[in-house]
């Protein structure tokens, strides 16, 4: 049913009809209304559940770790600083195999401190072992929490998954949003079951130490189960196109008007919307401009990004977050890929934007096309105020 | 020996009060239980992959989250409808309780989760190499608080763990000693058959630490309890009930087997320091028996 919402609403209403059994979180800006709005769900009792009010980010995490270990589907939101408190049990829920569905309302990081929309959050767990997914619109966001939890309880990945929505941009933003129903989305997702679980009749132990001898392979198996994410994810999302009768891409990534591109974006989460934009008034110009959007980051789809870009003889990497002395992340992500490429590699020049929540406009995305067929850079800032930096010489 | 649920073959030092204390805690609580255990000694010598000493269902995930892994845990029970028959066992040396651990337990506590919280109290960061905790003793020599030249060991009393733990309106909290093994049993009987969160905080002696014979482990915690030194009590809906002891002994006693404290016993002002604890306690607790 075709609802008018806002992000936040509408990701409670997708959960919802997820089921998970225990719900916990800690307020966080601009995550509180999803949390809330399950919190009234559960309230209302139109939403079976254990909704746990927690002391902290850190336990919120722990909360939906220890449930999930019981075999109970689980679900938890959070943003920036909540992020980074929970980081620890983030890593330790990927090593635990729990396939834990987290929504990640992205912002940027203090000092200073700035609730508004970047990426910079979401960069800190990057090696965590979680599947990282990024929405570009709310109805993707909806629809990508749906095959999150297919994709993370598949026998074959046991492994948590973190849809990533621009926070603001996508939390608190209204869109027209074909909700599906409880019905279709029970049929996507039956009810959790696993023997991987806390239970007093098969007694098992879960968090062993591992020394030397074992540890590496433990970790060698998580990343062997990222490079068969690479083809499981597309199945879902096919499977998920066909139940649904929407979705764009293969669930890793999406083009857009890439067919013939010489000259694309490669971006990430709500800033494809605006690049969109660009791409269509630059081809009305006469211009073989297109975007490259990356819908899974990890697993990273190498051979996918590789294939799309064959054609390409400029990239411009635009990042909403940095590696600080470093780089752009996805730019990095990006060199690794098309090193095997040998001289058919296009041009890659990474940007970076709209951190602490400073606006994208078709403007900004005009100033990174001009700069991708000049000068190769590699972490050049869109929109510095130069008044401002010579202030604070 | 007799059948037990926490299997021998782990790799505990000998003499271990912490493998002691938990195998008393599982096998009161019984097989319907599930566990939720800090990172710690405990955790480390019972769990090396791909070996496992517990036949329960056991979890280990960080040093400071037990207390919401247990929180979830519960959670979970419930909303299975499980939890009536299901005990919840959150466990952790001190610093994993008093220090790293402390805003977990207090949140767990407040939200009034049906879980039993054991600290198994040694006294010392033991599985890193006996560095200070909050519930180290006063004048204790660790490595992280030496005695030297200008120093008598670690400066801070224990931190009240039971009294923050009651003060949360908890309806059950006790201290417990391994020196005590039927004392243990009984207090583990008795926290698991109420319903809400549980405090129990047991003193095990680490031979390792706090340098004493392994085959004294029994007699040093004895020795804690008998001087006064470690109080056993009981909160039980608020209200305090002690055990008696029997005949006082001077901390001297306690204080003379272990090698934490060998740099006291040539100071008389220390000692008497150290004794002024104890008569605190005393006097506290109730513990002098009325006979």
């Amino acid at each position: 049913m075709k609802q008018f919402l806002e992000g936040s609403h509408a990701i409670a209403e997708i959960i919802k009809r997820c089921k998970p059994g225990v719900v916990s979180a800690y307020p966080i800006t601009p995550q509180t209304h999803i949390v809330e709005d399950l919190a009234q769900m559960v309230a209302d009792k139109e939403l079976d559940a254990q909704f746990v009010n927690v002391e902290s980010e850190h336990s919120a995490a722990s909360v939906v770790l220890g449930a999930q270990a019981v075999g109970v589907r689980t679900y938890t939101a959070t943003s920036s600083q909540g992020l980074l408190l929970m980081a620890e049990v983030v890593f330790n829920i990927a090593g635990l195999r729990l396939p834990i569905v987290m929504t990640t309302a992205n912002r940027a990081i203090s000092a200073p401190i700035n609730i508004w929309n970047d990426q910079q959050d979401v960069m800190t767990v990057r090696d965590s072992g979680w599947v990282l997914l990024f929405a570009e619109t709310i109805q993707e966001a909806v629809d990508l929490h749906v095959q999150a939890y297919k994709i993370g309880e598949d026998p074959r990945v046991m492994l948590p998954v973190m849809v990533n929505m621009d926070g603001f941009i996508l939390t608190h933003g209204m869109e027209t949003v074909d909700m599906p129903s409880q019905e279709e989305v029970g049929k996507f997702i039956p009810p959790y079951t696993t023997t991987y679980k806390l239970d007093v009749d098969n007694p098992q132990t879960m968090g062993y130490l591992a020394d030397p001898d074992y540890y590496l392979e433990i970790r060698y198996l998580v990343q062997q189960t990222h490079r068969e994410l690479l083809s499981i994810i597309p199945e879902v999302a096919s499977q998920f196109k066909k139940a649904f009768k929407r979705g764009e891409g293969n669930g890793l990534i999406e083009g857009y008007r890439l067919e013939d591109a010489e000259q694309v974006f490669v971006a990430m989460g709500s800033v494809c919307g605006t690049i969109r934009d660009s791409v269509d008034e630059l081809r009305a110009k006469g211009k073989k401009a297109g975007l490259l959007k990356i819908i899974s980051y990890r697993p990273f789809p190498k051979d996918e990004v590789l294939t799309a870009l064959s054609r390409a003889r400029e990239v411009a990497v635009v990042d909403k977050s940095v590696s600080l002395g470093g780089f752009g992340p996805v730019y990095t992500d990006l060199c690794a890929a098309v090193s095997s490429m040998g001289p058919k590699a296009p041009k890659v020049s990474g940007f970076v934007l709209g951190l602490g929540g400073r606006d994208i406009t078709l403007k900004s995305i005009q100033d990174v096309y001009e700069r991708m067929s000049g000068k190769q850079v590699d972490c050049e800032f869109i929109g510095l105020k130069q008044e401002l930096l010579a202030e604070g010489k | 020996m007799p059948e037990t649920l926490f299997k021998p073959g782990h790799t505990a030092c000998a003499g271990c009060g912490q493998a002691v204390g938990a195998r008393l805690v599982i096998d009161t609580a019984g097989k319907n239980t599930m566990i939720a255990n800090n990172t710690g000694c405990l955790e480390v010598f019972s769990t090396k992959y791909p070996e496992s000493a517990w036949c329960v269902p056991w979890i280990h995930s960080l040093f400071e989250n037990c207390s919401a892994v247990a929180s979830g845990i519960e959670a979970a029970l419930k909303y299975l409808g499980k939890k009536d028959t299901i005990n919840v066992i959150a466990q952790a040396g001190d610093g994993g309780t008093a220090d790293i651990g402390l805003q977990a337990i207090s949140g767990m506590f407040e939200r009034g989760h049906d879980v039993l919280y054991v600290c198994y109290d040694n006294e010392a960061y033991m599985n890193t190499g006996i560095q200070r905790s909050g519930l180290t003793p006063t004048l204790t020599n660790t490595t992280t608080s030496p005695s030297g030249s200008a120093s008598l060991g670690n400066p801070r009393p224990k931190k009240p763990m039971p009294e923050i733990a009651a003060a949360h309106g908890i309806p059950y909290v006790a201290t417990a000693s391994v020196g005590y093994p039927q004392d243990v049993q009984k207090k583990v009987k008795k926290a698991l058959s109420i319903k809400g969160p549980k405090y129990i905080q047991i003193h095990v002696p680490c031979p390792l630490g706090w340098r004493h014979e392994s085959d004294m482990t029994f007699d040093v915690a004895k020795l804690a309890v008998e001087t006064g030194l470690y109080p056993l009590f009981e909160y039980e809906y608020g209200k305090l009930v002690s055990r008696k002891i029997a005949k006082i002994k001077p901390v001297e006693e306690y204080l003379k087997v272990q090698g934490r404290f060998k740099h006291l016993l040539k100071n008389p002002d220390a000692v008497k320091q150290v004794q002024a604890i104890a008569d605190y306690n005393i006097q506290k607790y109730q513990l002098k028996s009325e006979a």
